[in-house]
């Protein structure tokens, strides 16, 4: 089973990436970077990831979690986080991201954030 | 362990042993593994995750709680990652040493690469405003944050060797 599984879903123009599963150093890494590629080739520029799933992060998944932010941004389209669990939270928090990351609780909320 | 109660049982010569460590707070830990184990994983980042796994067994066994093994195995990620990837910049002739103890107060653990080395005061610091954006370089962040207290020291015969202390 692959270490980090990616299910794409669309509402309206903005591309919901529900993951699950690991964002660690090596496959979990390149998995999220890869589809963030895509999404950007297919003209998708609104991007909510929703980390419901995701119960670990490293320093290398949080670098990929930056990397994509930082991407997305340069094509000048969104990214934004949902459904953080508290350890990654705390993640930000110790690494001071959570001041860069628009970061929500609410699927609806951050759906009609993009507006 | 200040005033508290430590009863240590050896087993046997190859250091297995049950040790309850009463504290006066009402906690005790109990431990009931090895008291210390070293092992190699090649440069590879396939083999971190057995390594990881290993150190939180070995710590688990120790007694530590939940909490604690999540601090253990997000540190020993960091450091095994930093050690593979920087340290023996994946060159898989080179190995990667760790060794894990089981102390009255806590862990140690000591991981070894055989890399160039490098001094920690010049690694940038990742929540600087201007390196916030940046890919990488939250590793050594994430380890003083997982862990009671982390040092390098250049090894005599070469390489570098990260030493981390988990308190219990």
């Amino acid at each position: 089973m692959a270490e980090l599984n990616l299910t794409e879903r669309q509402a309206g123009d903005i591309t919901i990436l529900d993951m699950d599963g690991k964002v660690t150093l090596g496959e979990g890494s390149v998995a999220l970077r890869n589809t963030i590629r895509r999404l950007l080739g297919e003209g998708k520029k609104k991007i909510l990831l929703n980390l419901g799933g995701v119960g670990y992060v490293d320093s290398s998944g949080i670098g990929e979690l930056v990397s994509s932010f930082t991407a997305v941004n340069k094509e000048g389209g969104t990214l934004k986080l949902l459904n953080l669990t508290q350890k990654i939270q705390d993640l930000l928090a110790i690494t001071k991201l959570l001041t860069v990351f628009d970061v929500f609780e609410n699927e609806g909320e951050a759906l009609s954030s993009f507006d | 362990m200040k005033n508290g109660l430590v009863l240590d049982i050896n087993t046997n010569k190859k250091q297995t042993y049950v040790k309850f460590i009463v504290k006066t707070d009402g906690f005790y830990r109990q431990t009931v593994g090895e008291k210390e184990t070293k092992f190699s994983i090649l440069s590879k980042i396939e083999a971190i995750d057995e390594a990881v796994q290993k150190a939180t067994a070995f710590a688990s066994n120790a007694g530590f709680g939940d909490d604690a093994l999540f601090g253990i195995d997000m540190a020993v990620r960091e450091a095994l990652a930093n050690a593979v990837k920087h340290g023996n910049q994946l060159d898989e002739t080179k190995q990667v040493e760790v060794t894990l103890i089981n102390l009255e107060s806590g862990m140690e653990i000591m991981i070894r690469d055989f890399g160039k080395g490098f001094d920690v005061t010049e690694v940038p610091d990742p929540t600087n405003p201007e390196n916030l954006l940046k890919a990488s370089g939250r590793g050594i962040l994430f380890m003083h944050n997982f862990v009671d207290k982390v040092e390098w020291q250049r090894h005599a015969e070469g390489g570098m060797i990260v030493k981390m202390i988990k308190n219990c």
